[in-house]
Formats: C-alpha cells, sequence, structure tokens
C-alpha cells in the first residue's frame, strides 16, 4: 500500500492504478458536496452582502434568548443553541466511530454508532423544531420581523427571511442526513454489507453527515455568534 | 475494488485520533461560546473591540472546520490529487466573500450619502413592543400568554 500511497503524483495519471484512490462513489460523493458548499456558500455570502450594505441588525443575544420549559421572559442568550451545537457535533462523532466500525467488518458497532448517530440527528431537528416554533409565536416569520436593530432603530425583515431561508435549508439537510443514516442502518442490519463484503457505503453517508455538522458550524457563527 | 481495500489499511489514526479531534472541536466550541458570552456585555460603541472578537470568531470557526474536514470527513489521509480537486475549486470563496461584503459596504456608505431618508431611518430610535409591525405579533404572543 506504502507505495501506491507515495507515488509521485505526476505518474498517478499514467494509468494502470487509480489517481485518487478512493472508489467512484466517494468521489462523486465528494464533488456533489463540493456543489452543495456553493449552494451554501451563495446563501451565507448573500445573507453577508445584505448585512454589509445594512446600517443595523438586531442582537442574536436578544433574539435566541429562550429556553424550552423556562419561565417567559428568561433570558438565557446562547445556551439552547450551544446545545444543538454540542448535540451535532456528537453525532458526527458516533458517524466516524459508525465508519470505524465498518473498517473493522463489526457489524455491532455499526449498528449501535448509527442508531446513537440517529438519536443525535432526530435530537436536533426537535431543538430546531422547538425554535422555530418560539420564534413564530414571538412573530418572526418570513416577511415578519418583531426584533429591534441592537442600537434600538426599526430593523427590516431581511434578518428574519435570512435566518429561517438558511437555517431552514440545513435543517432539510439534517432531515436527508437521517432519512439516509436510517436507510444504512436497515442496510447493515439485513446484512446487506456483511453480503457485499465492506461497508464502503457507510463512508459515503459519513461524508454527507460530517458535511451537515460542517454547514452548521458556519450557520451557528454567522448567526448566533457575530 | 482492490485500491479500496487496500486503502482502509492506512486509514486514520484510529480511536486516539477521533477522541483527540473531538476534544479539540468541544474546546474550540466552548471558547467560542466564551467570546459570545462576553460580547454580550460589550457595548455598541467600542467597534475595534468588537470586530476583534467577532474577527476571532471566524478564525476559531476555519480551525473547527479545518478539523471536520480533514478528519472526521478523512480528507487529509486521501491521495493529494484528490485533496487538490476538492480545495483548489474552494479558493474562490475566498474572492467571493472579499467582492461580495465589499460590494456590500459600498453600496451602504452610497446609500448613506445620496438617500437621505435611508440614513435618517437608521438614527431614529423605536421604542419596544410599540410600533408598528411589532405591534401585530405583540397581540400573539399575549394571546399565547394567555393560554398557558
Amino acid at each position: 500500500m506504502a507505495t501506491t500511497a507515495t507515488a509521485p503524483t505526476t505518474k498517478s495519471w499514467g494509468g494502470g492504478k487509480s489517481p485518487f484512490n478512493v472508489e467512484y462513489g466517494k468521489v462523486m460523493m465528494w464533488y456533489f458536496l463540493m456543489s452543495d458548499a456553493f449552494t451554501f456558500g451563495a446563501f451565507l455570502i448573500s445573507y453577508g452582502t445584505i448585512r454589509f450594505s445594512t446600517n443595523g441588525w438586531p442582537d442574536p443575544n436578544e433574539v435566541f434568548k429562550s429556553f424550552p420549559f423556562a419561565p417567559e421572559g428568561m433570558n438565557a442568550p446562547l445556551v439552547f443553541v450551544s446545545i444543538m451545537t454540542f448535540i451535532l457535533i456528537i453525532s458526527s462523532v458516533t458517524m466516524v466511530l459508525a465508519v470505524q466500525a465498518g473498517h473493522n467488518m463489526d457489524k455491532k458497532g455499526v449498528v449501535k454508532n448509527l442508531i446513537w448517530t440517529i438519536i443525535g440527528g432526530i435530537a436536533f431537528l426537535s431543538c430546531q423544531a422547538w425554535e422555530w416554533n418560539h420564534l413564530h409565536h414571538e412573530g418572526a416569520w418570513w416577511g415578519s420581523n418583531p426584533f429591534l436593530n441592537h442600537d434600538g432603530t426599526a430593523s427590516s425583515t431581511n434578518f428574519t427571511n435570512y435566518f429561517f431561508t438558511i437555517t431552514g435549508f440545513h435543517g432539510f439537510h439534517v432531515f436527508s442526513g437521517v432519512i439516509i443514516n436510517v436507510i444504512m442502518l436497515i442496510m447493515a442490519m439485513t446484512n446487506k454489507f456483511e453480503e457485499r463484503g465492506h461497508y464502503l457505503m457507510i463512508e459515503k453517508a459519513g461524508l454527507y453527515w460530517h458535511f451537515v455538522d460542517l454547514v452548521w458550524v458556519f450557520v451557528f457563527t454567522c448567526f448566533y455568534l457575530i | 475494488m482492490s485500491h479500496t481495500a487496500e486503502h482502509q489499511e492506512h486509514a486514520g489514526g484510529g480511536t486516539k485520533e477521533i477522541i483527540r479531534i473531538t476534544v479539540i472541536l468541544t474546546v474550540l466550541t466552548i471558547v467560542e461560546l466564551i467570546i459570545g458570552f462576553w460580547m454580550i456585555d460589550i457595548p455598541l460603541s467600542s467597534v475595534g473591540l468588537r470586530l476583534a472578537l467577532k474577527g476571532t470568531i471566524v478564525i476559531l470557526m476555519m480551525a473547527k472546520a479545518f478539523y471536520i474536514v480533514a478528519y472526521f470527513m478523512h480528507l487529509k489521509h486521501e491521495m493529494k490529487n484528490l485533496i487538490m480537486t476538492i480545495v483548489v475549486p474552494l479558493a474562490l470563496f475566498i474572492w467571493f466573500i472579499i467582492a461580495f461584503l465589499y460590494d456590500g459596504n459600498s453600496f451602504k456608505n452610497l446609500r448613506n450619502t445620496y438617500d437621505p431618508y435611508f440614513k435618517e431611518q437608521s438614527t431614529i430610535k423605536v421604542e419596544k413592543k410599540a410600533h408598528g409591525a411589532a405591534e401585530k405579533h405583540d397581540n400573539s404572543k399575549e394571546a399565547k400568554k394567555a393560554s398557558h
């Protein structure tokens, strides 16, 4: 193996071996994720452009300060969203563990870690559903922004439009990721991968799931922190 | 398939590496949150400090992104060919971000200079929960409170 991995790259295209040294599906998953990165990038850059072209912007600590089951008017900025962030990071870790178990042909490990990943995904979606519902009750939605700018001046609907569009698009990705992981779980449990002799498909699902986590790193920073 | 079979053998650094990356990601997130909490108490008037903290958060964000892509998505252990085919196109983002944010900022300056209404709107303070658009939503909030 070491000889193929460390071979000079100029010889990679000389034929006789795979220039990327990964299977076709994985290369295509990478290219899909790259296109998805451009989609999210376009969304976030558009958000940044609008924010830079406006004089004021709502303070995230003022908007995202509530917590489930907490008394009305409680002031807990950043707390709920940091829990969401950790849920997604941990579910990413269990996904890596599932991929690793797949390398070792350890069916039990794959199933166990996939279940944890799915639970993490569902937990994240539930948190997001609660937050959307809460904001909607406060009067925030596409085209309606009840919050003021940080400096106390009137705010435009750009803030809520971008928030719901981008977190919604990300939430939809989490949802698809959960569906993909459920399919992987069913395939693992019905010995589909054992019959094939490898768990490579888990790796592709894993790439997608990590990408969802990666996007959240950016969304979390852009909307909740800065 | 022989390539992929071989490929698995040199994959990553095992469980130890996963734990290491998990700890790094957790610590980076906690540092981000500490800065976020700190920023709550910093007044809007100290523009420079707020900007510096936001810049720090963005750098930490990039570090988190690197660790997720390099280790969780395993890109660091792939061949250089594959790394380049992913990373080089994404370098376009550097140009996109600079160009579009600069454009947005320039548009704001133009409007502040030539559009007196735009400028005026951003200086009028609005009373909380008393005016215009906010009023309608207050009703729904009151209704929600009542139903509790």
